[in-house]
């Protein structure tokens, strides 16, 4: 059904403006006040169907952040004649004028990721004169366009889970100051996920099949990119030939280091679960809980080395309630995938 | 008067900064339609310097509210009045997050939030007045852990709280600096007033009472703040703290003993006076290490250079709860002592000739005050043991006041 709309929206934009329908709007993208349309930014040839517009690249990234089960699009796009600047641990410093783009949708069925898809919301993240800025745009019913939402949404969503469960959720469509809560750096907003690290595999492009890194040095989107060989690879999480330990950092990395490290918003835990953190009490291991409050569940650690039953962070993640569960926003579900690999993880330390 | 107070700092941060808008830009939020969308939508839209007035009523909101934008007030019709209920809460770890500098909350009540109830984060001026925080069922083990929950920000003002059935700490403010916190109310909750890991902190005129501790300042390792120091606690009245602890396990304020009126753990520098502690079951004042294992080499887990005097103190020690009773009452018998000090020093010299001058522990009471030093680190040392000592002839000296906080949002003249 939705590819019939598809065809409806392609056709309406080329009768609106066939000159400009593929181009970004950069001048949009610039103002101060957000665009009321995601249509506005022009950064969609074929919104509905998520092909971009000229200039405008598709990446993936090896351990994505857990958003119940959401499938997610995400693209970047760097005004013509600008650059990124490459950085080995943090994310990419992007031009004035840039944005990163990311689509959550959800196939009715997770088993087939390609069909039937209802694309839920478009979150922009703009770099602008003052700094980066954070919108989300609410798909209609008709999924010919997202408008602005401003204060956030629950939204109901349905879908068949990978075990052919039939699952209802309230979906969270972060407002703002939510997004902020994860995206900041030193109290600025702040791109989280285009590290080298975690772009540092292979993307199929429309045309063929490249390194993204690579592919965006190409397009000249990146300068400053070393060789291959010297940028780290996070394991993907379900690669069990790659050592737990590094699977497991990867996942606490992306899923909770944006605001547990000493620059973000969980500095106050004094748990820091960068990638790169060497102190083991800072990571977890046999570090007391400051103000959990009942996010403790009673127990004395945060990871009680060979018992992850008994370990506050897996209590916590195990956890849908509010007061308790970690991350504190982004899912309403447990990410069970994830919750074994950290509970393998625990397990398997001495 | 502190109404007026507030409107004349967003005047003169208006003025200064020259902002096109008026400094008295007032956003009423509707009650049509979705209040909690209209509520966030002001708290995200509001330009900086703006009130954003609160209508007077109950309101249920399911997800957390943000305020990000500097300069704001947000002023409700009075804490009875004007009531946010968190009840049917489903995101957000709290009811109100302020992440931007210098706001003014006051005359609203947050109730019931699944988390802590209002949270500032790496802020600087944030000012809490009149406003109430409650879990509504009482104390419970499910409550959210804070009530008003200020951290690593600087230039605190808690003024006129009322907090009621938090599992951690009713006013809880942690890694901060430059703190004032007065003429406020905590009953039923674990810890009523927690400053923690903190510096410059007067607490004073408060009321802590019904509480398992009433009032706790504490400094714990492994955390980017720590080595409080620099804090006052006078003129409060911490009396019939008489709730079993409910804090999960875990927490450090689970093993506050009920019935505790002052609990002094590291930190240094601290003056307590003019306080009323009376009718705690475990202990008035206790001055303790902290008791735990750790692994962090820059901390002290001491308490020292405490300055105690011009204190009143009611009954108290007589039916003692966890380490009170385990651990002190065996030494000391019963009623626990008003002043009891574990004796933790930091070496042998320090054991047997007493601490640094700075680090001494000085008591100046009226006569009849009763004192025990527990001597643990020397009952560590010799093997026959030490015994308690309970005359205060090694506490006597004086030293000079600590300076009074002052906050700029204060600063009116």
């Amino acid at each position: 059904m939705f590819r019939v709309l598809t065809a409806i929206a392609l056709l309406s934009s080329c009768f609106t403006g066939a000159a400009f329908a593929f181009q970004v709007n950069d001048s949009a993208l610039l103002e101060k006040r957000p665009q009321r349309l995601l249509s506005a930014y022009g950064l969609f040839a074929d919104a509905p169907a998520q092909n971009p517009s000229q200039g405008v690249l598709p990446y993936d990234l090896t351990v994505p952040l857990f958003t119940d089960y959401a499938e997610k699009y995400r693209f970047v796009y760097v005004p013509e004649g600008r650059s990124a600047s490459y950085h080995g641990q943090e994310a990419f410093e992007f031009p004035v004028g840039s944005v990163l783009v990311k689509t959550f949708a959800y196939p009715a069925d997770l088993r087939q990721p390609n069909a039937d898809i209802r694309l839920v919301e478009t979150r922009l993240l703009i770099h602008q004169e003052d700094g980066w800025n954070a919108w989300t745009y609410v798909w209609n019913d008709e999924q010919t366009d997202a408008s602005l939402k401003v204060a956030g949404k629950v939204l109901p969503i349905e879908f068949v889970d990978k075990e052919g469960r039939q699952q209802s959720i309230d979906y969270i469509v972060p407002n703002k100051n939510q997004c902020k809560g994860c995206h900041t750096f030193d109290r600025a907003l702040t791109p989280i996920g285009p590290k080298a690290r975690n772009l540092n595999k292979d993307f199929h492009y429309a045309d063929q099949s490249a390194n993204q890194l690579m592919m965006w040095s190409e397009k000249g989107l990146l300068t400053g990119v070393p060789s291959l060989g010297q940028i780290d690879v996070l394991p993907a999480m379900e690669d069990t030939a790659a050592p737990i330990d590094k699977r497991a950092r990867a996942y606490l990395d992306i899923n909770c280091a944006h605001c547990h490290r000493r620059e973000g918003p969980g500095s106050t835990s004094g748990l820091f679960l960068t990638y790169g953190e060497q102190n083991p009490t800072a990571w977890g291991l046999k570090k007391r809980p400051v103000a959990a409050g009942r996010g403790s569940g009673g127990l004395t650690y945060d990871i009680a080395p060979g018992d992850a039953e008994s370990s506050i962070l897996y209590y916590r993640m195990d956890s849908r309630d509010p007061g308790i569960m970690m991350p504190e926003v982004g899912r309403t579900m447990v990410h069970a995938e994830g919750l074994d690999l950290i509970r393998d993880w625990i397990n398997q330390m001495k | 008067m502190r109404q007026i107070a507030g409107l004349w700092i967003v005047t003169l941060i208006a003025t200064v900064f020259s902002f096109s808008v008026t400094a008295q830009t007032i956003v009423e939020v509707s009650i049509d339609g979705d209040f909690q969308e209209n509520l966030q939508e002001a708290l995200i839209l509001a330009e900086p310097g703006s009130i954003i007035q609160l209508p007077a009523g109950r309101f249920d909101l399911k997800t957390a509210l943000s305020l990000d934008v500097p300069n704001i007030t947000v002023r409700g019709a009075g804490m009875e009045q004007t009531v946010l209920s968190f009840a049917g809460q489903v995101a957000g770890s709290e009811g109100l997050l302020v992440t931007s500098d210098g706001v003014w909350l006051e005359g609203f009540a947050v109730e019931d939030t699944p988390g802590d109830g209002i949270k500032a984060k790496g802020v600087d001026q944030i000012s809490f007045k009149d406003i109430r925080v409650e879990w509504t069922r009482g104390p419970h083990a499910e409550n959210g852990a804070y009530g008003l929950y200020p951290v690593e920000s600087k230039n605190v003002l808690i003024d006129g709280a009322l907090v009621k059935g938090a599992s951690d700490a009713g006013i809880y403010v942690g890694q901060s600096q430059h703190i004032i916190v007065r003429n406020s109310r905590a009953e039923y909750n674990v810890a009523g007033i927690e400053i923690e890991n903190s510096y410059y902190a007067d607490v004073f005129d408060n009321v802590a009472t019904y509480n398992t501790g009433g009032i706790l300042v504490f400094d714990l390792p492994n955390l980017p703040q720590m080595g409080g120091h620099s804090v006052r606690v006078f003129n409060n009245r911490s009396v019939n703290n008489d709730t079993a602890n409910f804090a999960p396990e875990g927490n450090i304020v689970a093993t506050v003993p009920k019935g505790t009126g002052l609990l002094i753990m590291a930190n240094h520098n601290i003056e307590i006076f003019g306080n009323e502690f009376s009718d705690n079951a475990s202990v008035n004042l206790l001055l303790a290490a902290y008791p735990r294992e750790y692994n962090d080499e820059n901390y002290n887990p001491l308490p020292r250079g405490i300055y105690i005097h011009g204190n009143r103190y009611g009954r108290a020690g007589w039916e003692p709860d966890m380490a009170v009773a385990e651990l002190i009452a065996p030494a000391t018998g019963l009623p626990i002592p008003d002043i009891v000090w574990d004796g933790a020093v930091d070496g042998i010299w320090s054991a047997f000739f007493g601490p640094d001058e700075e680090d001494r522990i000085i008591v100046k009471e009226t006569d009849g005050t009763t004192f025990a030093n527990l001597q643990f680190v020397k009952d560590l040392i010799l093997p026959w043991g030490a015994d308690v000592k309970t005359d205060l002839s090694d506490h006597e000296g004086r030293r000079a006041p600590i300076e009074p906080v002052r906050l700029p949002q204060e600063e009116t003249e």
